[in-house]
């Protein structure tokens, strides 16, 4: 039998995430839509008067090296995830198909 | 949550990484503690990390048409405590600072400090009251995982406006509360709802690692017996 709740979890995460692109359909960064929480707080940081005294060590060159190093960063999460489940649920089978046995 | 490079005047910096680096330091001897008196716990750690890493960098649209991510720092939070947790967040924050340019190494405490220290805080605090009322595990991660995002971006908001009074303390607040908090509620049910689904297969498949770190209470017919 198939767990449903993990399902229905992952379509209410999905339904909340699609939904603002539905309300805001059409609206793009010109209108000023989907910019990033974290730095729109950097002009009205600025509006105040004050100056960033430290600038980033480095920044990705290009919107390309950055998507890269997320994607790279959701990558590394996502496999160890992915292994450490996948070796529980085969510890998990193993166990079963023995305690079948000793039956 | 990331505050910017340089966005912070460096008395706060200085401020941000006194208060942040005592709970770190106290997070690694936790996590050597809780790895040696039970090594089988390890896989979860990597994974609680590893779940920190993927929610990081996931930035989602939320309803008031900007984009923000989820901290997922509400399941290491609940299974391995805050102070171990604010750990997994410096490395997160770092390798984003470093790599990605978000954060940045000057408000690296102060953003240790949100995401690492009170969002897992309360996420951990939340999780033993839900638990005291009685209610399930799965309700508790659900209220623990919302409680810590969000509290993570108020946090943000108030150390902005600590450092921005201007024209008030009142005045910022309400400012960044706008630009952070409003923005937030809907991912923070988005990764409470993530956190259950995670935390719902460790519970199935290994229930006897979360009995050991007192997470849930034990039930004996439950209890799977370790694969020899």
């Amino acid at each position: 039998m198939v767990d449903k709740k993990p399902i229905i979890l992952l379509c209410l995460v999905a339904i909340i995430v699609v939904a603002p692109l539905i309300l805001y359909n059409g609206m793009g960064e010109e209108e000023g839509y989907f910019g990033g929480a974290d730095s729109q707080a950097g002009p009205v940081i600025e509006e105040t008067g004050y100056q960033p005294w430290f600038s980033s060590i480095w920044e990705p060159p290009s919107g390309e090296i950055e998507s890269l190093l997320f994607a790279l960063q959701a990558a590394i999460g996502a496999i160890i995830i992915g292994y450490v489940f996948g070796y529980y649920k085969g510890q998990d089978k193993e166990r079963k198909r023995i305690e079948e046995e000793q039956e | 949550m990331h505050i910017m490079e340089g966005f912070l005047p460096w008395q706060w910096c200085l401020f941000w990484y006194m208060v942040a680096l005592p709970v770190v330091a106290y997070g690694v001897i936790q996590i050597k503690k809780i790895t040696d008196e039970h090594p089988e716990s390890k896989p979860i750690l990597a994974v609680s990390g590893a779940f920190m890493f993927v929610l990081s960098s996931l930035k989602l649209p939320s309803v008031t048409g900007s984009c923000s991510h989820p901290t997922g720092t509400g399941l290491s939070a609940v299974l391995f405590g805050p102070a171990a947790t604010s750990v997994l967040a410096a490395i997160v924050l770092v390798f984003q600072a470093l790599l990605i340019a978000h954060g940045g190494i000057t408000t690296l405490g102060a953003n240790i400090f949100s995401m690492g220290i009170v969002g897992p805080f309360a996420a951990w605090l939340v999780f033993k009251g839900v638990k005291k009322i009685g209610w399930g595990p799965s309700i508790g991660i659900f209220c623990a995982a919302v409680a810590g995002d969000w509290l993570t971006y108020v946090t943000t908001a108030t150390q902005l406006s600590l450092a921005f009074p201007i024209p008030t303390f009142g005045a910022a607040f309400v400012k960044f509360m706008v630009i952070f908090a409003y923005t937030q509620v809907p991912l923070a049910i988005a990764e409470g709802l993530l956190t259950v689904a995670v935390f719902d297969y460790i519970m199935k498949l290994r229930p006897d690692i979360l009995v050991k770190l007192k997470v849930i209470s034990p039930k004996v017919e439950e209890t799977p017996k370790a694969v020899a």
